[in-house]
């Protein structure tokens, strides 16, 4: 093996530095005059918060997005990106966060997909199997090449993703939020995996907002707020907490202590739940819970393990098929989604985009969805337009949603802003039961520290919340009991103060823990 | 005439008639294996079938008829692909466009340059030797016209394409998950556009096929929906070429027998008859469409999203 080369037989990239680069939008400056710069046997961190401007960055690196200004430097030669092969031909590779893989064909093809093959026009996955092998020996990423996409699990799948770049002679790896699908064990794994390769020789990005996992596997951050650099330090240089307030640009409450409340009586009961997926194989197996009065009973598991279809088997939006939901003293299992409204049940659902409200509905009318229909909102079937507007302004104000007006279109605003106008809906009217499913999903942490400042202060007035959540992070820091959920059964349910990561994490791979 | 010979005579033209149903459903799985829904396959049958006539009736070569089919259709397979892939319009309500236009086209220019229903003499039958000889199976497989072995012949080749080739797995990706296919520089772009270029020059040999090799005329409207049928035969077929097959033998069978019912004076009413086909496509498509699940990215246009 030669000095600048890698185990994979590709050759090294000693730094990779973007200079001055520059990306407007109509209307938006997405990246503004960024500095930035990656050695190979480095994980270098960018951090910041949504709308900051990674993904913009890292998609003009991969040759995705045209720059309006700046350029590229591959080993101090400039270089042009631009378009994806052209990325992939200088070594560079990227995993996306949201997997580009095609499901319906198995790892060799999808490894194969846009390479030429040795055979011309026909196919030669049988070699590529065995180069996949190959790889999958050298860097430890166990894998089947003829395995089909949809077989395999999250961490499986993006392990091909990595295998897909490596075989294309990846030297340099964009990871997008690469930690955000996993659970704990994985994350391990992964870290890992990332570490023998940065021992290799390769240079990593990795994009995360999770601050723990840039402390553990990062060598340099850089911080950028807004579409321009704040900085670049060295990660043994600085502490968590200074990194949060770095990114955010002000002080970040991290972690919250849970005032005492007295748990009162039970208000959502769930006897022996059953329903069905989609598909109409069984989703949810005899789910029990309770959720009391002023407690937040937070639900964790991985994504895809009943969690969707248990929300909307509570709220009336999927079918039942066994048990029942009990609402205070009220069997309401087979209730319209309407009637359950009418109970006070309130709900914040995961897809807000396309179930928390109409996106080409005004912010005034979103604000009303819910009770649009009754006083003080319509009077004999007329809208009382005046209370609405009125309503939605107090609203507006209160939970500080930026928007123009209250007659903008819902669909334009950014994601923080849109759950909190669902928030602000669901909350307002003083609801007995709220069923918050992902709630700060995408939201960076100005958004989700707001997030869970509301229902913390409905934990106090004594609303039941049940909070559905794929983040260990913020199950652990605002439920007071955690149940976990794993193929549609509840693995069992620990306090807050005896949950660490690595139970939890166990206990959503399956495994039950042991009495004690 | 004897029971033997009328299943014989069904089985006959039944494979024959699964000709038009096949060179255009194929086309159809092509495009939607890519993600594009073309509902103006029968507008492009009809303009195909005109061009291939009309070029026949004038020149008196059919293979010029055909070429002139081809070109036609690749025209309008070009227009589809631009208002598809370029401007990205709802695929279900351009598609009807095309349907339309082909049909008034067709009409209009039938009017202008023939008038009246003229005839030509189609492709001859090709009795291939050896096997053309065998009793009963020689006379219903092997004593066809050339476009029909074509359109047979077209089957295994698109398995083939599909299957075993880096087209057929870039074809494949584009209608799953446009947006990994783009990620690893595979041109969505350029693929829909093949794909549907295709479709186009395959639904105007369809029309050509009724045109010159089957009926022998050209008449208004004269597919009467076949184009409809083989883009529900794709989702029956599964997106598979041999699915497809499979269907165009069911409907062309029952087609055939519907025909014999009339030659034989069975007392059935012509319009229940022919209304055989199409009522078997909606039970069939109840049947079997909840079964598979069409490619993830049908119907939806690709953007990069800059």
């Amino acid at each position: 093996m030669t000095e600048n080369k890698l185990p994979s037989g590709h050759t090294r990239i000693d730094t990779l530095e973007l200079r001055g680069i520059t990306k407007r939008f109509p209307g938006v400056l997405a990246n503004d005059n960024v500095n930035f710069e990656v050695r190979s046997g480095e994980v270098h961190a960018l951090l910041g918060e949504n709308g900051a401007g990674k993904s913009t960055l890292m998609k003009i690196l991969y040759g995705l997005y045209d720059p309006s200004d700046g350029e590229v430097f591959l080993n101090g030669k400039k270089i042009t990106i631009e378009s994806p092969t052209d990325a992939i031909n200088h070594g560079i590779g990227m995993i996306h966060q949201h997997f580009m893989l095609v499901e319906t064909l198995t790892v060799a093809e999808n490894v194969a997909l846009g390479l030429p093959s040795s055979r011309g026009f026909l196919t030669d996955l049988d070699k590529v199997s065995q180069r996949i092998l190959e790889l999958a020996e050298i860097y430890g990423l166990k894998i089947d090449p003829d395995a089909y996409i949809w077989q395999l699990s999250v961490g499986q799948q993006q392990r091909v993703e990595i295998i897909k770049a490596l075989y294309r002679g990846a030297a340099l790896l964009i990871l997008d939020e690469p930690t955000a699908v996993l659970t704990p064990q994985e994350v391990d794994e992964f870290f890992i995996i990332m570490r023998q390769m940065v021992a290799d020789g390769h240079a990593l990005i990795f994009i995360s907002h999770k601050l723990h996992e840039i402390m553990d596997i990062c060598d340099r951050v850089t911080v950028l707020r807004d579409g321009a650099k704040v900085g670049t330090k060295n990660v043994s240089d600085i502490t968590k907490s200074e990194l949060a307030n770095w990114m955010v640009g002000r002080e970040v409450i991290m972690t919250r202590d849970l005032d005492e409340i007295n748990r009162g009586p039970s208000r959502l009961t769930l006897e022996n739940l059953a329903c069905d997926s989609d598909r109409g194989t069984p989703a949810l197996r005899d789910v029990s819970l309770k959720i009391h009065s002023g407690e937040i009973l937070g639900l964790a598991g991985i994504s895809g393990n009943g969690q969707r279809e248990l929300a909307e088997a509570i709220t009336g939006l999927r079918e039942v098929t066994k048990g029942k939901v009990i609402l205070e003293d009220e069997d309401i299992t087979h209730f319209a989604p309407g009637k359950i409204t009418e109970r006070m049940l309130s709900y914040i659902p995961e897809e807000r985009m396309r179930d928390g409200m109409i996106k080409n509905f005004t912010i005034a009318e979103n604000m009303v969805l819910r009770e649009h229909h009754i006083s003080p909102f319509a009077e004999k079937g007329f809208l009382m337009l005046k209370t609405i507007a009125r309503h939605s302004d107090d609203l507006i104000d209160k939970f500080g949603v930026k928007t123009p007006s209250r007659e903008t279109k819902a669909g334009s605003l950014s994601g923080g802003n849109i759950q909190k106008v669902v928030l602000a809906r669901e909350i307002s009217r003083k609801p007995r039961v709220i069923v918050a499913a992902q709630p700060t999903r995408g939201l960076d942490v100005g958004a989700t520290e707001y997030v869970h400042a509301q229902l913390l202060e409905q934990r106090r007035d004594g609303t039941a919340i049940l909070m559905i959540s794929e983040d260990l992070d913020e199950i652990m820091a605002i439920s007071d009991r955690i149940a976990v959920i794993c193929e549609g059964e509840i693995m069992g349910i620990v306090p807050r103060y005896e949950a660490t990561p690595e139970k939890l994490g166990l206990m959503m791979a399956g495994v039950v823990p042991e009495e004690n | 005439m004897t029971p033997e010979l009328v299943i014989i005579g069904i089985l006959t033209s039944g494979i024959r008639l699964a000709t038009p149903y096949l060179y255009a459903a194929i086309g159809e799985t092509f495009g939607q294996r890519s993600g594009v829904l073309n509902l103006g396959v029968d507008g492009q049958m009809l303009l195909g079938a005109f061009a291939g006539f009309y070029v026949a009736f004038t020149t008196g070569s059919l293979e010029l008829g055909l070429l002139a089919a081809i070109l036609v259709g690749a025209v309008m397979g070009l227009a589809m692909a631009f208002v598809t892939v370029n401007l990205q319009a709802e695929q279900g309500i351009s598609g009807i466009g095309f349907y339309l236009f082909g049909l008034g086209m067709s009409e209009l220019l039938f009017k202008m340059l023939l008038g009246t229903v003229e005839t030509v003499k189609g492709f001859p039958s090709l009795h291939i030797p050896f096997l053309g000889d065998i009793p009963v199976l020689g006379e219903i497989f092997f004593q066809h016209n050339v476009m029909v072995y074509g359109a047979f012949l077209l089957v295994p080749v698109a398995w083939f394409v599909l299957n075993k080739t880096t087209l057929g797995l870039k074809i494949h990706s584009v209608g799953e998950n446009p947006e990994a296919a783009d990620s690893l520089g595979v041109s969505v772009a350029r693929i829909r556009y093949f794909t549907i270029i295709l479709g186009g020059i395959l639904s105007g040999v369809a029309g050509a096929s009724l045109s010159i090799a089957l009926l022998n005329v050209f008449q208004q409207n004269m597919t009467s929906g076949l184009g409809f049928i083989a883009v529900a035969l794709v989702y029956f077929g599964a997106w598979r070429p041999w699915g497809v097959l499979a269907g165009a033998l069911l409907f062309s069978m029952v087609n055939s027998l519907q025909l014999w019912m009339q030659v034989l004076n069975i007392p059935i009413p012509t319009e229940i008859a022919i209304m055989l086909p199409y009522i078997l496509t909606i039970v069939v498509l109840v049947i079997t469409v909840s079964r598979v699940r069409s490619p993830s990215a049908l119907t939806k246009p690709f953007d990069r999203g800059e």
